[in-house]
């Protein structure tokens, strides 16, 4: 497979596809019947999905460095390229994002019912912007990106959203776009910063290569945190989270749960341990960091316990998830970054399944509230086959891909800082206490109502949706060393700038 | 060949785009006259073909605004500046008109306008902005003003019918005038501190510490003043909402973009060439100017519900971000200026001409509340103004955001930390109330107000949108050629002034 990849120099174009791929694919959907959209929609992101699985392939392990890397000048006047590339790090979040925008438009055919044509093209937009996210090494690039993501998510909640669908999409809009402007006088600082030795550039490589006090770090790791911390979203700054989710039609949810949080401790690894390193590991700033997240574990598990409303209740959980990829990223351990990678890529596959699975329950009867339901085990054995393993990964039940991230993001932790890895355990145990009853209340209980009695259970389309996922939530779990090993070198040479500026940098501060 | 001024002749050359307009301006009111004379019989007078020929004479000037590109500016501070600033804002001028030729046909028509007026006005409006982006002198800027700003009191109180429409024109006027005052007082007390109108000699007086300390630095105030007004910064915008929102929405738009682009090119100019080497006497000035006007135009912004006072209020707060430019004074932001200009030009002209289009046969539907289920009704005209919205609030893809990169990395290099603060802080404000036009359109049924409204949309309009639609996203995409050329631009101006600081002894 691999000579085969080279002979159709494969590195040198699946990054540009990628990228652009849903781009075509929006036209051709516009230029379509409404019927078809979803169906093209589909069609053009499965087969991107499957050109995108020769990543794996081409990915050469044990490269630190960024691979299939490619730079063309795009406004050269400013320094600004149009570079991509992917290392360790990237790779998986181009996967998964691959992975799941076929699933997502597959659970949206029944879910979307009006304007499905202006549906699918944002979908499509909306993966541009991702996959540019993920694969842009020019910060101006990536600027674009990630505030191209905003604009369709925009649209997808406050035009299929439900009830206060406005208010959320506003609100989401507003609360990213404060972060991600800050950053942008971050970066344009940066940018300045290297016009000293010359011509500015806003080249990633270029911009590692500034020097910086340790007062410019503390200031820019500010600006570029608060974008990151709202996006992941760290705690206090979750609050648009819950709104979001609640609002958004399903496959909204999904792509914002799956995908875009991701965004945001992508983006600590990306760009705020490399650039700042001095600031990372500054005592204060990893205090902090390591306090929110924990206390966004714990606050948002408590609060989820008692949501009625499902979708909701999932919602709150992303929020613990994400704090353990953000304890597990200032830990400043190998283990501990590895572990919040895996937890990113577990959740993003298990609470993409789990806001599908409460779609089609959603599509069936109409409410979101769990004791709505009750006794669907006997009426519907499939559906609670998948809602019963994705919860268990959800949890982190060993055999599970959660299991092997949390587990490796609080044993990182441990090394370094094991009080707040002792608290931040908790979490786990809490999510049981959260996610169990939940389920109880669906699948098991008493099947009291007459409406669930005649409850369909899955279709087939369902079934295609929902086993690659399940599946995959097994696989990592049981055999995560494949992903492991891809990752490491990356991980191990951001922690290697970090650790290796120490010395220098805190004798310039003193 | 090297224009130095040395013949008559040379002025003539120099002038070129701004005589060819003027000709054709009289030539398009003596149309005027020639076809409505005798009765008001609208069915010839209203065909819109007198628009056709102001477009002939816009692109006649701009051919010849080309062949200036050919010549060389000779050595000196000349009445007339050929550079490349004088140029590239040209463009911009050019471009306002013709646009606002484009989108007002079917308005004039309407409302039974003297088209043949309507169209000439528009053209010597234009004619006196270009001049005033020309000159080095200060009596000139004043003379190019006055003919810019009495051409814009008269369209805007051209619907003399509509008493909206009369107030805004005695408004505009009392207060303009008004204005003008501080901005010929202003020009006495530097002409009495430095012994000269020409910006060139006020630069070297000043460099040689030959002027009057005292007397400068009030004339440099008085003309902040005057200006500020020009441009609509707070706290001397008062004028402005009720303006835009009483005079026909084809003037509005007109004069929301090129009006304010040609008083930010005299204001850059005379501060930046004539003023550019004791920025410390107006450094504080401007800072405020921006900051204030960035954030109350803003937030009062928020409050709008009608759509044509919403844009008004928008274009203050783009003086405040223009401004920031104008602080920062150096090559990138003033190249920033002159390509925000250019594509604010477009995104607000077609704005404009969305909500000319949405509001109906005078003017009566602008609520914001009109647009609802928009989206739905007219697909076109909603993503155009979605577009148009997006880049007036800065959004990455189009050409609005590139102009805010630009004047945020001029700003940067100046170390304006705490106004780029401001800047992208404000902004996030304004978003909510782009987006809530966007929200209105998009996500509320028309169900109601709906249906009855009938829409239509003239063909030169859908050039003008079209056109307006690609700057906008053409300048977002790749930007790199407008940039460049924006830069030249700014150099031609800041070299300028340089090479004259340089010479003082």
């Amino acid at each position: 497979m691999t000579s085969l990849l080279e002979a159709v120099a494969f590195d040198s174009w699946i990054l540009h596809v990628l990228v652009w791929g849903p781009m075509a694919a929006m036209l051709h959907v516009l230029l379509e019947r409404q019927e078809r959209s979803g169906h093209i929609a589909f069609g053009w992101t499965l087969g991107l999905f499957v050109v995108s699985l020769g990543l794996w392939g081409s990915f050469t392990v044990g490269d630190p460095g960024f691979q299939m890397a490619s730079s063309v000048p795009w406004i050269e006047a400013w320094g600004v390229h149009y570079a991509l590339g992917i290392d360790g790090i990237s790779l998986f979040m181009v996967l998964l994002a691959c992975f799941t925008a076929p699933i997502t438009i597959l659970g949206s055919f029944r879910y979307i019912t009006h304007r499905q044509k202006s549906f699918y093209a944002l979908m499509l937009l909306l993966q541009t912007g991702i996959i540019g996210v993920f694969t842009a090494l020019d910060l101006m690039l990536f600027y674009v990106f990630f505030e191209l993501t905003l604009v369709p998510m925009y649209f997808i909640v406050g035009v299929w959203g439900g009830k206060r669908r406005i208010y959320a999409a506003v609100k989401f809009f507003l609360y990213t776009a404060v972060g991600s402007l800050l950053m942008l006088v971050g970066i344009l600082y940066l940018y300045a910063a290297t016009a000293g030795a010359g011509d500015g550039s806003f080249a990633y490589l270029d911009i590692l290569g500034v020097p910086l006090s340790m007062r410019e770090q503390l200031w820019l790791f500010a600006a570029f945190a608060l974008a990151f911390s709202i996006k992941v979203p760290l705690f206090p700054f979750h609050t648009w989270l819950p709104d979001a989710h609640v609002e958004a039609p399903t496959p909204g949810s999904v792509v914002l749960a799956a995908i875009l949080l991701k965004m945001g401790t992508y983006g600590f690894l990306r760009f705020l341990l490399p650039f700042f390193p001095a600031a990372s590991q500054h005592p204060t700033v990893v205090t902090v960091m390591l306090v929110l997240g924990t206390a966004g574990i714990v606050y948002a598990a408590w609060v989820a316990a008692v949501q009625p409303d499902a979708k909701k209740l999932v919602a709150y959980t992303s929020v613990a998830h994400m704090g353990f990829v953000v304890i597990g990223i200032f830990a400043l351990t190998v283990t501990g970054i590895q572990g919040g990678l895996v937890v990113m890529i577990s959740h993003g596959i298990s609470t993409g399944a789990l806001f599908l699975i409460l779609g089609m329950l959603y599509e069936r009867r109409h409410t979101r509230l769990t004791g709505e339901f009750g006794g669907l085990a006997r009426v519907a054995p499939m559906l609670s086959l998948a809602l019963v393993i994705t919860a268990l990964a959800t949890i982190g039940l060993p055999g599970t891909s959660g299991f092997v991230g949390e587990f490796l993001a609080l044993l990182g932790t441990f090394e370094t800082h094991p009080v707040t890895a002792v608290i931040a355990t908790s979490g786990v145990i809490f999510a049981a206490y959260y996610m169990l009853p939940m389920v109880q209340r669906v699948l098991f209980n008493e099947l009291d109502r007459e409406e669930n009695r005649s409850m369909p259970d899955l279709s087939r389309r369902e079934i295609f949706i929902l086993s690659p996922m399940v599946a995959l939530m097994i696989v990592i779990g049981v055999a995560p060393t494949p992903i492991l090993e891809r990752m490491e070198p990356s991980v191990d040479a951001i922690l290697e700038r970090v650790h290796m500026t120490q010395p220098a940098e805190e004798s310039a501060d003193s | 060949m090297t224009l130095d001024f040395s013949t008559p002749a040379h002025y003539l050359l120099a002038l070129l785009p701004e005589i060819v307009l003027s000709v054709w301006g009289t030539v398009v009111l003596l149309a005027g006259v020639w076809k409505g004379g005798g009765a008001t019989s609208s069915s010839r007078s209203g065909s819109g073909d007198l628009a056709v020929l102001a477009m002939v004479g816009v692109l006649a000037a701009a051919l010849a605004n080309g062949w200036l590109y050919g010549l060389t500016p000779g050595p000196g501070s000349p009445m007339i500046a050929v550079d490349r600033f004088h140029l590239f804002a040209n463009w911009i001028f050019l471009l306002a008109a013709a646009l606002a030729l484009a989108i007002s046909p079917a308005y004039v028509r309407r409302q039974r306008l003297q088209e043949g007026e309507f169209h000439a006005l528009v053209l010597f409006a234009t004619v006196g902005m270009m001049l005033m982006g020309g000159t080095r002198d200060l009596i000139v800027i004043f003379l190019a003003l006055e003919v810019m700003s009495i051409s814009a009191y008269v369209l805007s109180g051209f619907n003399r019918r509509d008493p909206k429409s009369a107030e805004a024109g005695l408004k505009y006027f009392l207060l303009g005038a008004f204005s003008t005052g501080f901005l010929l007082y202003g020009i006495a007390l530097v002409y009495g501190a430095t012994g000269s109108t020409n910006l060139g000699l006020i630069a070297l007086a000043i460099g040689s510490g030959a002027a009057v300390a005292g007397l400068l630095h009030v004339g440099i105030a008085l003309l902040a003043i005057g200006f500020a007004f020009k441009v609509s910064a707070i706290p001397f915008h008062m004028w402005t909402p009720d303006v835009y929102e009483g005079a026909p929405s084809p003037v509005t738009a007109f004069m929301s973009a090129s009006v304010k682009a040609a008083a930010f090119v005299a204001f850059a100019r005379v501060f930046q060439v004539g003023f550019g080497g004791i920025p410390e006497s107006w450094y504080a000035i401007g800072w405020w100017l921006a900051a204030l006007t960035m954030v109350i135009a803003n937030v009062i912004a928020l409050a709008q519900t009608n759509v044509k006072r919403l844009l008004a209020y928008s274009s203050i707060a783009h003086a405040g971000y223009l401004l920031v430019a104008i602080v920062a004074l150096n090559q990138n932001a003033t190249a920033g200026l002159l390509f925000y200009l250019l594509v604010y030009t477009a995104m607000n002209i077609g704005a404009f001409a969305v909500v000319l289009c949405v509001s109906g046969h005078s003017e009566e539907r602008l609520g914001i509340d009109r647009y609802a289920g928009l989206g739905a009704r007219h697909p076109a005209l909603a993503v155009c103004l979605t577009i148009f919205l997006l880049s007036l609030a800065g959004f990455p893809g189009t050409g609005g955001f590139m102009g805010k990169i630009f004047i945020l990395q001029g700003a940067a290099e100046a170390g304006l930390w705490t106004l780029s603060v401001i800047f992208v802080l404000t902004t996030v404000v304004s978003y909510y109330y782009y987006l809530r036009i966007a929200w209105y359109m998009w996500m509320r049924d028309g169900a109601g107000s709906g249906e009855a409204d009938p829409v239509t949309v003239p063909l030169t309009m859908r050039f003008a949108m079209g056109a307006a639609v690609a700057v906008v996203i053409g300048l977002g995409i790749f930007p790199g050629g407008g940039v460049d050329f924006a830069r030249a631009g700014a150099e031609g101006l800041l070299t300028a002034g340089a090479l004259l600081l340089g010479a003082a002894p």
